[in-house]
């Protein structure tokens, strides 16, 4: 019972700020919105019992991209400015497509959580069992994909260097 | 592990009475409801305390280490000055700046406040007086805390100031570098400790705190954690954010009243969280200090209680931090990303590498002797 109140407070809260995310003319305020809507996400992470979900949730978006993205914001030109809606045939076409995609995606999840998934109840997980599925080579363990990203990351980083470099 | 000392003064079997007297006498849904307000309280009331015996401490600290009194005129040795000053603060006018974002000047202070906290409900105050322990407990924390640096960015760029806004730029460079490295300092405790639970890790340092326990790696990782811990709270010799001379306040510029008030408050819990974590993970927490097979020596150190201890070893780290703060002159912001950029991180990775060969080699205090 607490749980669904709990569920609808936070869907009621996620709901609001990206609707929030995507109406508002200021483009900082629809960041703190963004954030909300993560901070929304790691409840629901929360209310699944896997509290590890919700500290990655919250340490890499609330506190890794989000502030990447206010830092971005605030170097921009005239950050606080309202911006000018667009045209109103553009504004008939974008909201189609959302809600095409809207359509789309909600019938592929909803449809298939039904028939393929079913609900494992499960107590918490330890931090070493998520350790060994990524440093693992067994079935369900993903070493290589974890490997194949940090790789990607290097690559970012030397990027980052070469651009920022002063010559 | 076993403690068999008798603990007199403990609070642990009280609250287990009162627990179980309420799960008598109401419905088992009211007394968790109960519970959950009555912890929210207890954790608010001693946001507040903590608060105003940090700003007295800090005050009478930095006036002996100046060579003047401190606070000395409102009650004995001034003791009540910091409420007094908190009744001030309470009754001031709150100003609305007119051309500022007012949605977000007035969300700014409470994203601190809601980070400090979470954080408060993580810490281990004593055995038993922990609201919530997660099994990711050290991730979880560093995960939280940093949700601060938001509030700080807002209140920078809201404020519509420009020595607001280069403060809050500033917090947010020093603030992203910093968590690297007391991340890593705290990783290194994990893979001594083998655990992310604030109540295993402290439970593993029963008879061998972790900074005895990991020797050389461990001293290692605790001084880069004071170091970098320091810097997170924008305190010290890396208070660039709000250097007066510069910036007037830096980014609470705008900020009076109340909405002030709660950026001084979060400044303060944030110096005890910090504290408080480096005495969890690094200093036994709430453990008494104890040796094996003395028990002798043990059975008088159970007798001060576990939240002495605690408060003991975070108030004794606390008094480190404000002996660095008045003792070193400021740093410039290159100095400042210079230092955990070329020295810090590149040592703490070693230091990692360092600790993981004297965990697995067997080289731990625990394991030799």
């Amino acid at each position: 019972m607490a749980e669904h109140i709990i569920f609808y407070i936070l869907s009621a809260l996620i709901l609001f700020s990206t609707i929030m995310a995507v109406l508002t003319r200021k483009i900082i305020r629809a960041a703190t919105y963004l954030l909300f809507v993560l901070l929304g996400t790691a409840g629901l992470y929360l209310l699944l019992d896997y509290p590890f979900l919700m500290a990655v949730q919250i340490a890499v978006y609330a506190g890794g991209i989000m502030v990447l993205f206010i830092f971005g914001i605030l170097l921009t030109h005239e950050p606080g400015h309202r911006v000018k809606h667009e045209h109103s045939g553009k504004l008939v076409v974008a909201l189609l497509a959302a809600f095409a995609g809207l359509g789309i995606c909600g019938h592929i999840i909803f449809s298939n959580v039904t028939k393929v998934y079913s609900y494992v109840v499960q107590s918490e997980f330890d931090m070493q069992d998520v350790g060994r599925a990524m440093m693992g080579t067994d079935k369900y363990q993903y070493l290589l994909p974890f490997e194949a990203i940090s790789v990607l990351l290097l690559a970012c980083i030397i990027g980052g260097i070469l651009i920022g470099r002063k010559r | 592990m076993l403690l068999n000392y008798s603990q007199p003064l403990e609070v642990s079997d009280l609250l287990k009475t009162f627990d179980a007297f309420l799960y008598e006498v109401l419905p088992a849904w009211a007394a968790i409801v109960l519970e959950c307000l009555l912890v929210g309280v207890a954790l608010l009331g001693l946001f507040v305390v903590l608060a105003l015996a940090l700003i007295y401490i800090e005050r009478k600290v930095t006036g002996f280490f100046q060579a003047r009194l401190g606070p000395n005129r409102v009650g004995k040795y001034g003791i009540i000055q910091s409420v007094a000053d908190m009744v001030k603060i309470l009754l001031k006018e709150i100003i609305h700046v007119n051309k500022s974002d007012h949605f977000l000047f007035f969300a700014a202070p409470f994203f601190m406040l809601i980070a400090c906290m979470l954080t408060f409900g993580a810490l281990p105050y004593g055995k038993g007086l922990q609201a919530i322990d997660f099994n990711i407990g050290v991730f979880y924390v560093m995960a939280v805390s940093s949700l601060s640096i938001v509030g700080v960015l807002l209140a920078g760029w809201s404020s519509n100031n420009k020595y607001s806004m280069i403060g809050a730029m500033r917090s947010g460079a020093q603030f992203i570098s910093y968590e690297l490295s007391a991340g890593f300092a705290l990783m290194t405790m994990v893979v001594l400790s083998g655990t992310m639970s604030f109540s295993q890790i402290i439970e593993s340092q029963a008879y061998c705190w972790n900074i005895f326990n990991g020797h050389i790696p461990a001293l290692i990782a605790f001084v880069i954690y004071l170091i970098s811990g320091h810097a997170e709270t924008n305190r010290g010799p890396f208070d660039l954010p709000e250097a007066e001379s510069e910036l007037t306040a830096g980014y609470h510029t705008e900020y009076s009243g109340l909405q002030f008030g709660f950026f001084y408050l979060a400044e303060y819990l944030n110096m005890f969280i910090v504290a408080g974590i480096a005495t969890t993970v690094f200093l036994g927490g709430w453990m008494p200090f104890q040796v094996e097979g003395w028990d002798g020596f043990n059975q008088i150190m159970n007798y001060i209680p576990s939240y002495a201890w605690f408060f003991g070893k975070t108030f004794f780290l606390i008094f480190l931090s404000l002996w660095v703060r008045w003792t070193f002159p400021r740093l410039r912001i290159d100095q400042l990303l210079t230092i955990e950029w070329k020295y810090l991180l590149p040592i703490n990775m070693v230091n990692i590498l360092l600790m993981v060969v004297v965990v697995l080699a067997g080289l731990t205090l625990t394991d030799i002797f």
